[in-house]
């Protein structure tokens, strides 16, 4: 039953709702895939096999019935998602064995839509990092070659989708943390227009700029995720009112006219060269389908890092205040009295890359600092998104590389924190401008994948999905398996 | 040298909304620890705030009538520090744009008081230590209860004049239906900001704040004492040290909590999770339009209305659950002054009796009528009715029923009375001698005997006629 695992979530989907397969089939396929694999990749903190078989039998009686094309469908969830009863740490030692008393927005669509959840994903601790090396439950590693990571922060959800071991995966994205990890893995992955999707349940990291997306095979299994998950929610003062449900729907592959500008300054000094080939190269083939590129200056790439390590950082030291060892997770066992418990249980409880970023941002919110640092990023913030405002009156997608590297080797970053926060380079924008934007593999350099990054206007994800859709239609790296076999 | 005090008040004040400012749990008081709480307002990991619109309405509403500027775009922000009370470690706040400014209050006696700001925040929740076993208890039920907290100029120069001013605050916002200002729930909290300069200086001196005061007597007694304090440090040429300082009521006196130096920085940012929230002109003439009618015009309405003398129509309007009541027991048919002598009479002494205020009254309107019926029929006397009413306020009895059970009602046969009057002059020939010649006080005495014979049941009226004119038959 290998070649089930080669299927993308849709064409799962459909034989399931044909009678070809069992749910439950495809559920111990994906079952005995990961437990070849995850000893050598560690994609889960919690597995939960049982359940989900318990769940695929269970859904099999509705299967007739069934509306959703991702029924039945196994999938597995970033371990910064809610799932109630079910351990979600965010990769933390802080949080300890926490099992929510609720269930994320998007983990009850999820349920809704009859997806089948095999376990919680590995990731960066509370999403800070950029290669799920600062995991408290130890990294993931890349399928594509272990001695690499996958990305991160959703490397987890990234390695296992690429892994077989589920056919789409939710993540979330607050810099990049779903477009670099599915850019290191060879998977599609996508960041929706912040608002789109209901934050509630996600653990925050930072609140002005997470947004929960997917990770999976193809353009239109992403389509087909999102149609599931994004909508209102009145749990989250920040959800807008959008039309979900008609993405999927929307994929022609027809691109004839679509105007795609890649920003000159996207393509300069640090990128690999081998990612910049792959990336024009992309273009080439958007343009084949009758898409019309052109390069053009897009300003203030120079400011992007910075004021995104600002704010995130900010709003992080604010949020991640909560875990202070009273009310539930770990605390520290020895203490001498209130400030001691707290000091000593965020001091041991906390991973250094975290504590890192929360001295950073107590420092830039700081009496006498809040105006030169926090203050100015949220005004660069506002050009950043004018600037944007201005690309798309001219072009429908922006085109860019999603990382200027490929998947670096274990241990290689965490020691240059510095130049690691820069890698972010391409993707923090569309957190920043709040925009629609997709990871998708474009070619391979020395055996492990390249990804190029689409950006849309605000609640432009149809015209991102559709560029791909067009994309992968003409193109195989997203069909390519790490295990050598290349179906279709 | 004389010195002038200066003082300014930051109001916390509970709005009496059905639930918290950003979740849907009750704001009930009391409960058993922890049973108000969800995972919201305990600030579970991935919980999100969504603002109560009547909290909105209820802010903006009490920043219209003490005459603030309502923003149109205002904010929300996160104050952030460490507590256990505090479970998100920050208290939604709002710092750079408050949801009112520049108000104006009237406080009698030709004084306003200018309102700097009125903003919108949740309560925190309640640490019990318990003794018994050394350990702190953390009670979230009142996390999230959302508060307004209206911030005066340093406008006061008087204890007299904040004591005026709280009530006023506490009647309008009564009276706007906003808040129960209930001090003993602490649904009506105080810090006093003050400092002393020498009268007619204009700069101000160095201020410190008292905070713990939950009573208009604590405050009073407080900016008695912190201000004798404050004077007898300079005069002795020492200086004022800003600092927060708390009111020890038992001691009478305040004490130093923390400095400026160790001040914390709480590092205030808007809050990611709420949109700003936008106000509409429409919106806002919405609210004025449904503005109720507040205390002034109900004096005058009960004055011309119900031709009720200046004086009671103050007592009764001075707080809202008491008009209330005043109003309902008039509908039910009792005279409105019979009505305002019960209630500016053995109403507030049965209240003040039990440190309550209107709002727990436990008496119904419906019990108070029928008690003034049966005393306007004559079936009860007016000091018979007192202890009836003494004996059933509490419960609300029923006013019947204690009456017939404790056989209180009045003698209406005349025999009976006719019978008294005759057993007491048989029995104090002298008083009836002492009388006739001339000792008015006898008179006094055989009343007193013929009611004591008939158990205090009679009407005094036909009882002091019966006497009378057994004295003028013989």
């Amino acid at each position: 039953m290998k070649e089930l695992l080669e299927l993308s979530a849709l064409e799962l989907g459909a034989a399931i709702r044909a009678g070809d397969v069992s749910i439950a089939e495809a559920t111990q396929t994906a079952l005995d895939a990961m437990a070849e694999r995850e000893p050598s990749l560690n994609c889960f903190i919690t597995a939960a096999g049982e359940q989900a078989m318990a769940r695929a039998q269970a859904l099999q009686a509705g299967v007739k019935e069934a509306k959703s094309p991702l029924y039945g469908v196994p999938m597995a969830i970033k371990d910064n998602i809610c799932t109630k009863g079910v351990k979600t740490c965010c990769a933390s030692k802080i949080l300890g064995d926490f099992a929510p008393p609720y269930d994320a927005a998007v983990t009850e669509r999820m349920a809704e839509a009859g997806a089948v959840s095999l376990g919680k994903l590995n990731m960066d601790e509370f999403a800070m990092g950029s290669t799920t090396e600062t995991s408290f439950y130890g990294p993931t590693r890349n399928p594509w070659d272990t001695s690499r990571v996958p990305g991160g922060s959703s490397g987890g959800a990234a390695a296992a989708v690429a892994a077989r071991a589920c056919w789409f995966a939710l993540g979330s994205d607050t810099g990049g943390s779903i477009r670099q990890p599915a850019s290191f893995c060879g998977v599609t992955g996508i960041k929706p227009t912040y608002g789109s999707v209901s934050r509630y349940g996600l653990i925050a990291y930072a609140s002005s700029l997470d947004q929960i997306g997917p990770l999976a095979r193809t353009a239109a299994d992403c389509a087909a995720v999102l149609d599931a998950i994004q909508g209102r929610d009145r749990r989250d003062a920040t959800s807008l009112d959008v039309p979900a449900g008609s993405l999927l729907s929307r994929l022609t592959g027809d691109i004839r006219g679509m105007k795609i500008g890649l920003p000159s300054q996207c393509f300069g000094e640090g990128l690999e060269p081998q990612v910049a080939d792959a990336v024009k190269a992309t273009a080439a083939v958007l343009e084949a389908r009758g898409a019309r590129v052109e390069t053009f200056s897009f300003p203030l790439m120079k400011y992007m890092v910075p004021t995104y390590y600002i704010i995130a950082c900010a709003e992080a030291s604010s949020n991640l205040s909560r875990y202070d060892g009273v009310k539930y997770g770990w605390r520290a066992p020895e203490y001498e009295d209130l400030t001691d418990l707290y000091c000593r249980t965020r001091t041991e409880g906390f991973g250094s890359e975290v504590k890192r970023r929360i001295l950073l941002g107590t420092f830039v919110l700081s009496s006498g600092y809040y105006d030169a640092y926090y203050k100015k990023a949220l005004q660069v913030k506002a050009l950043i998104k004018e600037a944007f405002d201005r690309a798309f009156e001219q072009y429908d997608l922006l085109l860019t590389p999603v990382s200027p590297t490929t998947a670096p080797k274990l241990g290689e970053s965490l020691s240059e924190a510095l130049k690691m926060y820069l890698s972010d380079i391409y993707t923090v924008p569309a957190n920043l401008a709040g925009l629609p934007a997709l990871s998708m593999p474009c070619g391979f350099d020395g055996g492990v994948p390249i990804g190029a990054q689409l950006i849309g206007p605000a609640l432009g994800e149809a015209a991102v999905l559709n560029a791909a859709h067009a994309f992968q239609l003409d193109t195989d790296y997203h069909r390519r398996s790490p295990y050598g076999k290349e179906v279709k | 040298m004389t010195w002038e005090t200066v003082i300014g008040l930051e109001t916390h004040v509970e709005l009496s909304t059905a639930t918290k400012i950003f979740c849907s749990c009750t704001t009930a008081f009391g409960g058993a620890p922890n049973t108000h709480c969800c995972p919201v307002c305990t600030g579970m990991p991935g919980a999100l705030p969504v603002l109560n619109e009547k909290v909105l309405e209820f802010a903006v509403k009490a920043g219209l009538a003490l005459g603030c500027e309502i923003t149109k775009k205002s904010r929300f922000d996160r104050k952030n520090y460490f507590y256990p009370d505090l479970p998100k470690a920050y208290q939604i706040s709002q710092l750079y744009l408050p949801i009112a400014r520049n108000g104006r209050v009237d406080i009698g006696g030709g004084k306003t008081v200018g309102i700097h700001e009125l903003h919108m925040e949740e309560d925190a929740g309640k640490l019990v230590h318990d003794p018994w076993t050394d350990q702190t208890c953390c009670d979230y039920n009142r996390c999230g209860v959302p508060l307004i907290e209206i911030v005066t100029e340093p406008d006061f120069r008087t204890a007299e004049e904040v004591i005026a001013y709280l009530e006023q605050l506490r009647s309008t916002l009564q009276y706007l239906g906003v808040s129960d200002c209930k001090m003993q729930e602490g649904s009506l909290r105080c810090d006093v900001n003050l400092s002393v300069r020498p009268a007619g200086s204009t700069e101000l001196g160095t201020r410190t704040e008292m905070k713990n005061l939950n009573s208009f007597k604590a405050i009073s007694r407080a900016i008695q004492y912190e201000s004798r304090r404050q004077i007898e440090l300079l005069e002795e040429g020492k200086r004022v040290v800003q600092e927060t300082r708390r009111w020890d009521e038992n001691k009478d006196a305040t004490y130093a909590m923390r400095s400026k130096e160790n001040a914390q920085d709480y590092r205030y940012f808007p809050d990611p999770d709420l949109p700003p929230v936008e106000l509409s002109q429409e919106y806002l003439y919405r609210l004025l339009a449904a503005q109720p009618e507040m205390a002034p015009a109900r004096m005058e309405r009960y004055q011309r209305q119900f031709g009720l003398p200046a004086y009671d129509t103050e007592m009764i309007t001075s707080q809202k659950a008491l008009s209330d009541f005043f109003e309902a027991v008039v509908d039910l048919g009792a005279p409105a002054k019979q009505a305002s002598n019960w209630i500016m009479g053995e109403v507030l002494r049965a209240l003040s009796a039990r440190g309550m205020e209107a709002a727990d009254m436990p008496l119904s309107p419906a019990t108070l009528a029928r008690l003034i019926a049966l005393v306007a029929e004559g079936r009860l006397n007016r000091n018979t009715a007192v202890t009836v009413f003494e004996a059933v306020f509490d419960s609300d009895g029923d006013v019947d029923a204690y009456v017939a059970e404790h056989g209180l009602e009045q003698i209406q046969d005349g025999s009976l009375v006719e019978a008294a009057v005759d057993k007491a002059f048989a029995d104090n020939p002298k008083s009836v001698a002492d009388y006739r010649a001339g000792k008015e006080k006898a008179f006094g005495f055989l009343v007193g005997q013929v009611m004591r014979q008939l158990k205090g049941k009679a009407d005094p009226k036909a009882v002091n006629e019966a006497v009378r004119r057994k004295l003028t038959e013989q």
